[in-house]
């Protein structure tokens, strides 16, 4: 079947979507962008397309409801598999890659005690993350380098206190390999990670066999099924590093607003807060861009912002915005300048603010900034919808609800669970348009 | 054909070459002074009196065109920290900084001569603030005789009678006996004719080239292309003979091109197809003026008209030096620069662009450090937006601090811009066939 995908290469993470020639989005993948564009737009599609198979998969298995487990059930199971197989792949290229940096003798450790202690690491390993794939395990993120990286700090420290060798030593290998890990294209045909997984949900006694030979049997045909990369649309700030013709290539700013536009055919006015871009797009009945404004080349502000904030604070980025909703004083923070920000925050700390309080002042120090880009572009007009990374964000979310209602009154405010893939999206259907319209 | 294409380039080149040469052999009586004798006055480009100066015998050095010169040499960064390094605030004009930074530096001009001290400092245009902040601390350090002109702000958009009554006032007490004392010659109101006389010459073909721009393909940039063809007006040259012969050939030169159905000439070649016709306003980034004049003919986005290009005068507005009423004259052409006119002028002015130049959008380059002409331009925009219809954008850079030129996000606004441009002619072609 014809395959309209789109690539939108940001700063902080690169998103794929999957289209079919209807404009009807079949999947959506994203990774983060790391140093390589070139693996990043790789890695975003292969997710992209698998998410794909597995709508596919739905929509086969809801025609032929013969199975004693619901639809989502054996999905669920699936794709719990499915990422564990792809998981360990990864998790075995890890072990290689730090196996060779170990038996280099760059280290004043012996390369026998560092193979010892690196055994070891990855045998917790491998137990501790398998874990994190079992039925109703909850995952941080989804992205190895984030889930492999937290417990191999924990497992490498056990291991080297028993070798008695620095764990730094073992940090440093893991530093070193986990890039080139990433580095490493994803393999394109996935079929047969498919059907690894299916095997190993049987051999957990997840699936029961008479269930077992319908679902091989539907995926078996849905694998069958060519997913034609017909046309590529990329964009985003890596949108140059692309290896397409120019002309597969359009502005973020185009493709936000058209995205926008597909989910919430109403809206009028997106806010696209990302990692370095605050955005205010206008766009009419079609989705097509009558304004814009965005931030100057400084980046205070932007997602980036609240990334420093949380390191500041030894927070996870998405502990953020649940500290900040405790918060029950108004406390306001003036400067949007990261470095700034940094400094008004110990003294805010050494004042005796409470944590949450400063928080959520930081947040809301955000949303007034994109209140000023939005205005500039000329205000905001029937729906709002937000987009970006940012959105997914509670506290930022509510400070918007809050000054929208202040600025503009009652207005539709539109965010998406996956808003993310809002820029990806609009970059299919222009991917769509070209071969199509 | 081959040879028709040398021809043509030869040509380009003969005007290129001109004001190349011209613009240099200023520099080189300016950094020879020692040996020819010449007193030296600076003064800024907006409102500049070089006809009057010029024939008191003077020579004209212009500390902005000199940071211009060291931005585009890629210099003008250090001149920059060195300023700020002596406690100048991040925040102050960079032309400022950059010229602090060139005196701190030796004051070294780009033929690799030290300058002159200035013999008067004549600042004939007070428009702009920071001209007299900035000449008073030129006055500080060269303690040299010092006259500004006040020049009254077109507040109800019109020159009224009054001001100019008060500007001529100022040419007669204050500017003439200065440039009589320090020159140390009398004033002649034959050779200031004459010299206004040529200005006036130069002036029509040069607003014959900038309007040639109204054809399509516009054979040239009004904006990037345009600085070069300013060069001599806006620096040593109104008044001169030279300048009457360099805008001659180049007006040649535009007759050929449009003859050829030729666009504008680029440092990437001549360029392709036309595909955005653009009106801009603000004045350029100097640091990274070819890379941003690139991200505009790559996507064949053309300049046909510019605000900037008048800041050394509203020609085309129809200001002509006037040898009849010469000091009359003068004080309209100090009155009447650019960012002296009150906002809705300027509106008016851009307005008018949009259309006798049939531009597909409207550009402001907005720069960080410096409000006479960033004040206001958001709402410049959103008025042309509501009056023509095309859309608007900003971009955000500065005039010659290479720090304040983020290149991929200006790159983002243009394409963004120039496709935005695109999709809404589609989109107005579907809903025309509808």
């Amino acid at each position: 079947m014809k395959c309209f995908i789109g690539i939108d290469l940001g700063s902080t993470t690169t998103k794929a979507v999957v289209m079919d020639d209807t404009g009807a989005p079949l999947g959506h993948g994203i990774t983060n962008s790391r140093s390589n564009y070139d693996t990043a737009a790789l890695v975003a599609k292969t997710e992209a397309l698998i998410s794909a198979r597995l709508v596919l998969l739905r929509q086969s298995l809801d025609k032929s409801s013969t199975l004693t487990m619901s639809t989502d059930n054996v999905l669920y199971m699936l794709e719990r598999h499915f990422r564990l197989a792809q998981f360990l792949v990864q998790l075995d290229n890890l072990k290689r890659l730090c196996g060779e940096k170990a038996a280099t003798g760059n280290y004043k450790e012996a390369p026998e005690t560092l193979n010892t202690a690196l055994e070891g690491t990855f045998a917790a390993l491998k137990i501790e993350l398998s874990k994190l794939f079992e039925p109703g395990a909850v995952r941080k993120s989804d992205f190895f380098r984030d889930l492999a990286g937290t417990v191999y700090m924990e497992v490498a420290e056990d291991q080297a206190a028993k070798q008695d060798i620095k764990s730094d030593t073992l940090i440093n290998i893991y530093d070193k390999s986990i890039i080139e890990v990433e580095n490493i294209p994803p393999a394109v045909d996935m079929s047969e990670t498919f059907l690894i997984a299916l095997n190993s949900a049987l051999a957990a006694e997840e699936i029961k066999t008479e269930d077992f030979g319908k679902v091989k049997e539907t995926l078996t045909q849905v694998l069958a099924i060519e997913l034609e990369e017909t046309y590529v649309v990329g964009t985003g700030y890596g949108r140059a590093r692309l290896p397409f013709p120019k002309d597969h290539i359009r502005s973020e700013i185009l493709c936000h607003g058209l995205g926008a536009h597909l989910m919430y055919p109403k809206t009028r006015t997106v806010l696209d807060i990302g990692g370095q871009d605050t955005k205010g797009i206008q766009v009419d009945e079609h989705g097509i861009v009558v304004n814009f404004q965005m931030n100057d080349r400084c980046a205070a502000g932007c997602g980036r912002y609240l990334g420093y904030i949380a390191d500041e604070m030894q927070l996870g980025l998405h502990e953020l915005g649940p500290l900040a909703m405790k918060s029950t004083k108004k406390v306001s923070i003036n400067s949007t300048c990261t470095v700034f920000a940094g400094a008004e925050l110990r003294d805010r700390l050494s004042l005796g603010e409470k944590r949450e309080d400063i928080i959520a002042g930081l947040h809301r120090a955000i949303i007034l900034r994109s209140m000023s880009i939005l205005s500039r572009s000329g205000g905001v007009d029937n729906e709002l919808t937000f987009t970006g990374g940012v959105a997914k964000n509670e506290a930022a979310v509510k400070e918007l609800r809050l000054l929208v209602q202040e600025n503009y009154g009652d207005v539709t405010i539109n965010i998406d669970p996956d808003s993310i893939y809002t820029g990806a999206l609009g970059a299919a259907e222009f991917a769509r348009r070209a071969v199509e319209a | 054909m081959s040879a028709k294409i040398e021809t043509l380039e030869t040509q380009k080149d003969s005007s290129m070459l001109m004001q190349k040469e011209m613009i240099n052999s200023n520099y080189d009586l300016l950094t020879d002074t020692a040996n020819n004798g010449k007193k030296v006055c600076s003064t800024f480009v907006p409102g500049n009196l070089n006809e009057l100066i010029q024939s008191f015998g003077m020579l004209n050095n212009l500390p902005e065109t000199n940071a211009i010169q060291n931005a585009m040499r890629q210099q003008s960064g250090d001149m920059i920290q060195t300023a700020e390094r002596m406690g100048h605030s991040e925040d102050v004009c960079t032309y400022v900084k950059a010229d602090i930074g060139m005196m701190s530096k030796g004051n070294i001009a780009p033929n690799g001569k030290p300058m002159p001290n200035p013999d008067l400092l004549l600042l004939s245009y007070t428009g702009c603030f920071t001209f007299m902040k900035w000449f008073e601390l030129l006055r500080q350090e060269y303690k040299c005789e010092t006259v500004m002109l006040q020049v009254p702000y077109q507040g109800d958009g019109e020159i009224t009678q009054n001001m100019r009554d008060f500007v001529v006032k100022q040419l007669k007490e204050e500017v003439i006996p200065a440039l009589e004392r320090v020159s140390g010659n009398k004033f002649d109101i034959d050779k200031l004719r004459e010299n206004m006389r040529r200005s006036a010459k130069a002036e029509d073909d040069l607003v014959w080239v900038l309007e040639s721009a109204k054809n399509k393909p516009s054979p040239i940039d009004a904006y990037f292309g345009a600085i070069y063809y300013l060069g001599p007006i806006f620096t040593a040259f109104r008044g001169t003979q030279q300048a009457v012969d360099y805008y001659k050939v180049l007006r040649q030169e535009i007759e050929q091109r449009i003859k050829n159905g030729q666009g504008p000439i680029t440092p990437g070649g001549s360029m392709g197809k036309e595909k955005y016709r653009i009106v801009m306003e603000g004045p350029p980034n100097w640091t990274n003026f070819r890379e941003f004049w690139k991200m505009f003919y790559d996507e064949g986005a053309v300049v046909v008209a510019s605000t900037y290009t008048k800041v050394g005068g509203v020609y085309d507005q129809g200001f002509r030096h006037d040898a009849d009423n010469p000091l009359e004259s003068l004080a309209d052409y100090c009155l009447g620069c650019y960012t002296n006119r009150n906002l809705p002028k300027r509106v008016d002015m851009l307005e008018k662009y949009m259309n006798d130049y049939e531009a597909d959008g409207l550009l402001i380059n907005s720069i960080k450090s410096c409000n006479s002409f960033s004040a206001g331009q958001l709402m410049m925009m959103q008025e042309i937006e509501k009056r023509t219809g095309k859309p608007g954008a900003f971009v955000e850079t500065d005039l010659v601090d290479p720090r304040y030129f983020s290149a991929a996000n200006v790159k983002n606004r243009l394409e963004s811009y120039f496709q935005m441009i695109e999709q809404r002619r589609q989109g107005n072609m579907i809903a025309s066939a509808r």
